[in-house]
């Protein structure tokens, strides 16, 4: 089994969201970057299929040089190679990054048997890079997912419905997007993170078709402007809790 | 100006959010023509349904197609613009006219908007759940049969139905408790709490990455979003991906030792304190308001 997992690299938000001065970006001078941990997941059930099946784990992402970390990070908890489409740091729409993505898994020597996404990127969640590259690439497509079982070229997922799971069956090759719950991401081991600095990564530079779905600018939802009622401290607020909970109507 | 609504339903509540936001669309695009609405009849499967829109543009050439920010919805429509190679705004919450139109839509969950210019010959939009308010009267939506699609898939069956229980979505009351509750043991005061106030546990992804509780508990942009009545936060930081999930309550309380932390920013009620003292009192003041 060959199998793709996709990635994108997206700063890690804390308490508060501030913005650079031209709106365009989230300011990221204080924070770290990650990736979704949907996409973190899909990794990992990469990584889990290919210990069970043989084969191996491309981990692939459209993003500035610095996604790098991404890659080695994803490689670390087990994927064995990685392409990097390296942007001009600025916004890919979602055909764009389909497209990308698409050509780069034609130009592999060695087609997948399986391509993994995560439901939604966890910045833009745009709910549909992983539906057009299935499309493009004439394959079926699941999304939703909450568990795969490969078996005999076909792969049996759950997709996640209120009040249950719809079981899919999909013929091998597959495109199939993941939600977090799927699997427990294994933290990286140190020598995971040596041997991910040697893996082989392929690095490419393609071209930003203009934009049909164009980001023109980013802004904070309004506040609730919520002023936060003190109730206590310690222990001796339980009789105020207890006061607001039967106010509420919920005791 | 021709604006088509799919709705999963007559009665659907995203379905009538997506119908106000076509209404509201038409009229600020110029004659303001009532919107047609349709369903897809005929079994779920996600790529023939897409076909279903594609060909339905292709028949009746609207301006626009408004679909509700479900997970179906935003399935069905990922289809129908991958198969036309159109563009695809999802879980808009606003649209302006112009050449191009710009719309509003929801990233990280809801935690930041984002304007952008729709390039479109159909405008393929999803509506963010509960961005309009769904407005009578509502419609008889026309039931178009599904098309087929060479790639379907199709369910062959509906495994693991719920299994009783308040849900987290539907609970009026959840007790939250992230990494401040320490173990998977502490968790027995969450439990309990949830207990006494009939309500359901949930917990920050600090929790489930542990293993202290199953991702099915997980609030958040990735996990389950809540509505209830009140939602009471225990040794939860208020990171903004844990706050997607939770914004929707109508009130909240946040039990946090540290009197800084930000989730005392979007709490109503707070307790500074160590959960693992605060929560005993509680449930011991709960049992005596109610002479047990
Ligand atoms: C793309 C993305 C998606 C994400 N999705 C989600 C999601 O769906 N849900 C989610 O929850 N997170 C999500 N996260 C993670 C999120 O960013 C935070 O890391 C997480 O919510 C932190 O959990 P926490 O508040 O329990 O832990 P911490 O941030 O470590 O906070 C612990 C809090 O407990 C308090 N505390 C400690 N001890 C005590 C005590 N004894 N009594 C009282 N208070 C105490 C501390 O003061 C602190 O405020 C996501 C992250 C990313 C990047
Ligand atoms: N820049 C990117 N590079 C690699 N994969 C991506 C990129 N953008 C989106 N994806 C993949 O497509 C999924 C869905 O993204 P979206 O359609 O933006 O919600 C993500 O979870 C990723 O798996």
């Amino acid at each position: 089994m060959h199998v793709y997992a996709c990635v994108k690299r997206v700063p890690m938000t804390g308490g508060q969201i501030t913005l650079t001065d031209d709106q365009r970006a989230i300011s990221t001078r204080h924070l770290g970057f990650t990736v979704s941990p949907h996409e973190e997941c899909a990794v990992e059930e990469a990584v889990q299929i290919v210990e069970r099946e043989g084969g191996s784990v491309t981990v692939l992402t459209l993003g500035p040089a610095e996604s790098e970390e991404q890659l080695r990070d994803m490689m670390a908890i087990g994927a064995d190679q990685a392409v990097h489409l390296v942007s001009d740091g600025e916004e890919w729409d979602p055909q764009a990054t389909a497209a990308a993505i698409v050509a780069a898994i034609r130009s592999d020597p060695q087609p997948p048997d399986l391509i993994l996404f995560g439901n939604e990127s966890a910045d833009a969640g745009n709910y549909q890079v992983a539906v057009r590259v299935a499309h493009q690439l004439g394959l079926p497509c699941v999304t939703g997912v909450k568990a795969i079982n490969i078996s005999g070229g076909r792969a049996r997922c759950e997709q996640e419905v209120p009040g249950g799971r719809d079981v899919y069956d999909a013929p091998l090759p597959a495109v199939v997007a993941v939600k977090e719950g799927i699997n427990l991401p294994r933290y990286p081991s140190v020598p995971g993170r040596l041997r991910a600095k040697r893996k082989p990564l392929a690095a490419s530079q393609p071209q930003r078709p203009p934009a049909r779905l164009e980001m023109l600018r980013l802004e904070l939802p309004p506040e609730a402007g919520k002023q936060v009622r003190i109730l206590g401290q310690g222990p001796d607020a339980a009789p105020a809790v207890v006061e607001i909970l039967s106010e509420l109507g919920v005791l | 100006m021709s604006v088509l609504v799919l709705m999963e339903g007559a009665d659907d509540e995203l379905s009538l959010q997506a119908l106000t936001f076509a209404r509201e669309l038409a009229q600020a695009s110029g004659d303001g023509a009532e919107p047609s609405a349709f369903t897809i009849d005929g079994p779920y499967a996600p790529a023939a349904f897409g076909q279903t829109v594609a060909d339905l543009i292709g028949a009746r050439a609207p301006r626009a197609v408004i679909a509700p920010g479900s997970e179906r919805g935003n399935e069905v429509m990922a289809h129908a613009a991958a198969i036309l190679d159109e563009p695809l705004s999802a879980n808009t919450t606003a649209f302006e006219p112009g050449d191009p139109p710009t719309v509003t839509r929801v990233r990280w969950g809801g935690s930041l908007l984002e304007q952008a210019l729709l390039r479109a010959r159909t405008l393929l939009i999803t509506v963010a759940p509960h961005a309009v308010a769904a407005q009578a009267p509502g419609v008889m939506p026309e039931a178009v049969p599904a098309s087929g699609h060479a790639l379907a898939l199709a369910p062959t069956e509906r495994v693991g139905a719920s299994s009783g229980g308040v849900t987290l979505e539907e609970a009026s009351v959840v007790v939250s408790g992230g990494r401040g509750v320490g173990s998977a043991e502490g968790f027995a005061i969450i439990e309990e709490l949830a207990g006494l106030l009939h309500g359901a546990v949930g917990c920050s992804r600090a929790v489930t990455s542990a293993g202290w509780r199953p991702h099915t508990d997980q609030v958040g942009q990735t996990g389950t979003k809540v509505a209830p009545e009140l939602y009471i936060a225990c040794g939860i930081s208020g990171a903004t991906q844990h706050m997607a999930g939770c914004k929707g309550a109508k009130k909240l309380l946040a039990i946090n030792a540290d009197g800084e932390a930000s989730i005392f920013a979007h709490a109503d009620y707070g307790v500074v304190g160590d959960l693992h003292a605060v929560l005993p009192g509680i449930a011991a003041e709960i049992r005596k308001a109610r002479g047990a």
